[in-house]
């Protein structure tokens, strides 16, 4: 399983759950982070920093620990 | 699209509300100050330090509009309270007037995303027309848009725009007119509608909830209002406005499809998006690879090993800029008003209304203008590194750094500013979206050493500390400076980890930020935005500063004792004379001392104004610290700006004009006496009085800056109360704790 803390710079995966507080879920899949979507793990900033996603063609950075119930899965 | 002229609007009618929302970072407020022009007015919401952007256009019939720039918000769904006003004042519920039209701006490159708002606004049947902006960016990258297709779509009007180029705000303004006109062209337009039964029947359960003055009768509208009640309204939403009955039913049905094993949310966003999705591929042409720029860009400026030192490297320039590129053009204006204040006593005789005009009016204009050199650099920078997207990318590198602080990545920029000037940085704080993240960033931003301080620490320094090495090699003296602005960026860190803890204390909100594309900056509207700052701070806090400085100057100057202005227009005219009469060697010697004289006079004169008095009144509380009350007037006068200590400390002394660098005025402090015969300055005094000046809220101009940036005096009352406090129980411990062990 790959979460924010592990997924790769470059890695394309598919999103399979959000969790976390209810205003931020909401506001991830507002965005486009819906369970099913495919979304490319674009550069992480720092370590512990930031990760940086596209989705939807837009671009998202999160904080890698506040990001920990995002779960993907492998795309390819 | 272009159906005659509509009919004139009839006589006498209520001046319509136009709101222009959308994302952030859509050019939402660049089409906002397009429309308005300068005709722009501030104000607060009611009840929350938001503030409220309105101004007025008139369209081609001659009609008046009021334009509203409605905070950016990626939703319908509040996170803060900037995008819960953007909700009330589109939705027009709790309170905001129902816009006759909400022009939405979106984002061309990220058609879907914006999207998703539209509906939104659709589905509360609230007059829709698209603004679609950045259709140059998406041609660049070779797609585009067919604009028809996406209005019949939507069912609501659409206008490809440039907002910063300027490109279709003619055909905007008239569509603006047209569906004010005929607001039925603009609705009711497409709306999703939710394909499973259970998900209508929560909604229309829930709808039944909502208040008649919000749905307006309209069971459309109830069912859309339905919708964001079941999406945001929760144990912690902190809402304001919603009647119990509709957060009783809301929560209620919500737990309800939670223990059948539904998630609500994701049905209503998954079916707003399954309905864009199904149209998006008619809507836009061809696909090519998108953002390659911007991703080449970012494997430089955001490289592991090279973005850091690009962005110090670019930090640098701005605090650079700040701290001495400002100086030449201050030292201009000073040298102006000066000039000035000289012309006007060459041109009057003696007098209060004479010294009125010098030292209270001009001066004090002066102390407002001298900001501006500071004010237009700082946002020359910041409209160039946040119109480039840079700025994102400044506050994700720093964000590691300031959430220790409890603040986010976009606070480094005024904080650093802060070195320089608390003015600037103040206004800088604008940048953030959060208005606590605004406030905290201004209580602490004064903390940090800024450039009015160093005469001061100059003066203390070179007057009262040898000029010897410590460890054989580091000279004591810079050690000393270092040490200072070590103290004040640690006191700010910590002011502002305790405050983030405390008085503003916020639910900690986990950060979502877009990066978006980088761009070329759009040179008209930095230099826009430049002087909408510096005219948005002559205007407002230039007024407070100017009051305050009648105020110091009245307390400095009155009351007027006859017996010394007798003496001091006996002076004057003595020395006309003399200045007639032919240089010779005695003349100079006796021009010097009534010189002397004068200056005496006029430390004679300020020791026993108001400020004086003043000085003695506080001088109990002042002596803990080992300040005597001739420090105290010092102090109030230093009110006006901390380097004006420096001065007033001369004029108290009876030495006339002096600067930290003047060798009497350093002779004069460290022979100084109490009346017991024991100086008054030691090198603990010294100490004691920087630590105060690096602590204490010695600056009305910053004062006025918050007092403008939070529209209240609230937040510069606490900030002065706060940093005073603070200042008095350090200098209280380095000079009693000093005492303790053994120094004098």
């Amino acid at each position: 399983m790959l979460n924010t803390s592990n997924i790769l710079p470059g890695q394309r995966a598919r999103l399979v759950q959000i969790g976390g507080e209810r205003s931020f879920r909401r506001r991830l899949m507002e965005l486009g982070f819906l369970p099913g979507t495919s979304v490319r793990c674009v550069r992480r900033v720092g370590v512990g920093g930031l990760v940086e996603f596209e989705v939807r063609g837009g671009h998202i950075s999160l904080r890698a620990s506040e990001a920990v119930a995002l779960v993907f899965e492998s795309d390819r | 699209m272009n159906p005659p002229p509509a009919a004139a609007p009839a006589v006498g009618a209520r001046i319509p509300v136009v709101a222009v929302a959308g994302n952030p970072n859509t050019g939402k407020t660049t089409l906002f100050n397009r429309l308005t022009g300068s005709d722009q007015k501030v104000a607060n919401y009611p009840g929350v330090t938001v503030e409220r952007h309105t101004g007025r256009m008139r369209l081609p019939c001659g009609r008046e509009v009021s334009v509203l720039d409605v905070p950016g918000t990626y939703s319908l769904s509040a996170r803060s309270r900037e995008e819960e006003i953007a909700i009330h004042s589109i939705a027009g519920i709790d309170g905001e007037v129902p816009p006759d039209l909400v022009v939405l701006v979106v984002d061309a490159t990220q058609l879907s995303r914006n999207l998703y708002m539209a509906l939104q606004v659709l589905e509360l049947e609230v007059p829709l027309l698209v603004a679609l902006n950045m259709t140059d960016m998406l041609e660049a990258r070779g797609e585009s848009i067919d604009v028809e297709a996406l209005a019949r779509g939507l069912g609501a009007p659409v206008v490809a725009i440039s907002a910063l180029k300027g490109r279709g705000i003619d055909d905007l303004v008239s569509a603006i007119e047209r569906t004010l006109a005929a607001p039925d062209r603009a609705r009711p337009g497409a709306r999703w509608v939710p394909d499973s039964a259970e998900l209508r029947a929560d909604l229309d359960h829930v709808a039944a909830s909502i208040p008649v003055e919000w749905t307006r009768g309209s069971q459309a509208r109830a069912r859309a209002l339905a919708a964001w009640a079941l999406l945001s309204i929760d144990e912690h939403d902190e809402l304001r406005g919603v009647p119990d009955a509709l957060r009783r039913t809301a929560l209620a049905r919500r737990a309800q499809t939670t223990a059948q094993g539904r998630h609500v949310d994701a049905e209503i966003i998954r079916g707003r998006y399954a309905w864009i999705d199904a149209r998006i591929e008619s809507f836009v042409r061809s696909s090519a690879r998108a953002r390659s720029a911007t991703e080449r860009a970012d494997a430089i400026l955001m490289n592991p090993w090279l973005g850091f030192p690009i962005f110090l490297a670019v930090m640098g320039v701005v605090f650079m800029a700040l701290f001495s590129w400002a100086d030449p053009a201050m030292g201009v204006i000073e040298g102006v008003f000066d000039g000035l204040s000289g012309l006007v006593r060459g041109a009057m005789g003696p007098s209060i209304v004479r010294d009125f005009i010098t030292d209270a009016l001009i001066a004090g204009v002066g102390s407002v203008v001298v900001f501006l050199p500071q004010i237009l650099l700082l946002f020359l920078f910041i409209g160039i590194l946040e119109d480039t997207g840079y700025m994102a990318r400044v506050a994700c590198l720093m964000d590691r750094v300031m959430r220790t602080m409890g603040l986010n990545g976009r606070a480094f920029v005024p904080m650093l500013s802060g070195y320089a000037c608390a003015v600037p940085a103040i206004m800088a704080t604008r940048t953030m979206e959060r208005q606590r993240d605004r406030t905290l960033t201004m209580m602490v931003v004064p903390l940090m050493t800024c450039s009015a301080r160093l005469p001061v620490y100059t003066l203390m320094i070179g007057a009262l500390f040898p000029a010897t090495l410590v460890m054989g090699f580091a000279p004591t003296q810079a050690l000393l400076l270092v040490a200072m602005y070590l103290f004040s960026t640690l006191m700010a860190l910590a002011a502002a980890a305790v405050l983030s803890r405390t008085m503003l204390k916020a639910r900690s909100v986990p950060l979502i930020m877009e990066m978006p594309p980088y761009r070329r900056p759009h040179w008209a509207s930095v230099v826009r935005l430049m002087f909408q700052k510096a005219r948005a701070f002559l205007s407002e806090a230039g007024k407070v500063i100017l009051v305050c400085t009648v105020a110091l100057w009245a307390l400095l100057s009155f009351p007027k004792d006859s017996g010394v202005e007798t003496r001091r227009a006996e002076l004057a005219t003595e020395v006309a004379a003399l200045d007639e009469a032919a240089a010779t060697p005695e003349r100079d010697a006796q021009l010097e001392r009534l010189g002397a004289a004068q200056s005496e006079l006029d430390g004679q004169a300020l020791r026993s104004s108001y400020a004086g008095r003043l000085g003695h009144a506080i001088e109990p509380t002042i002596e803990p610290l080992g300040f005597d009350w001739k420090i105290g007037i010092g102090l109030i006068g230093a009110f006006a700006a901390r380097e004006v200590f420096v001065s007033t400390m001369g004029v108290v002394y009876g030495l006339g004009d002096a600067d930290e660098t003047t060798v009497t005025l350093r002779d004069r402090i460290r022979a100084e006496q109490r009346a017991n015969g024991s100086p008054v300055y030691t090198p603990l005094v010294g100490l004691s009085l920087m630590v105060f000046f690096a602590l204490a809220c010695q600056c009305m101009s910053t004062l006025a800056a918050v007092r403008r940036e939070t529209r209240t005096w609230r937040w510069p009352i606490f900030l002065f109360v706060y940093m005073t406090a603070l200042a008095w129980v350090a200098s209280f411990v380095v000079y009693q704790g000093g005492r303790l062990i053994g120094f004098t």
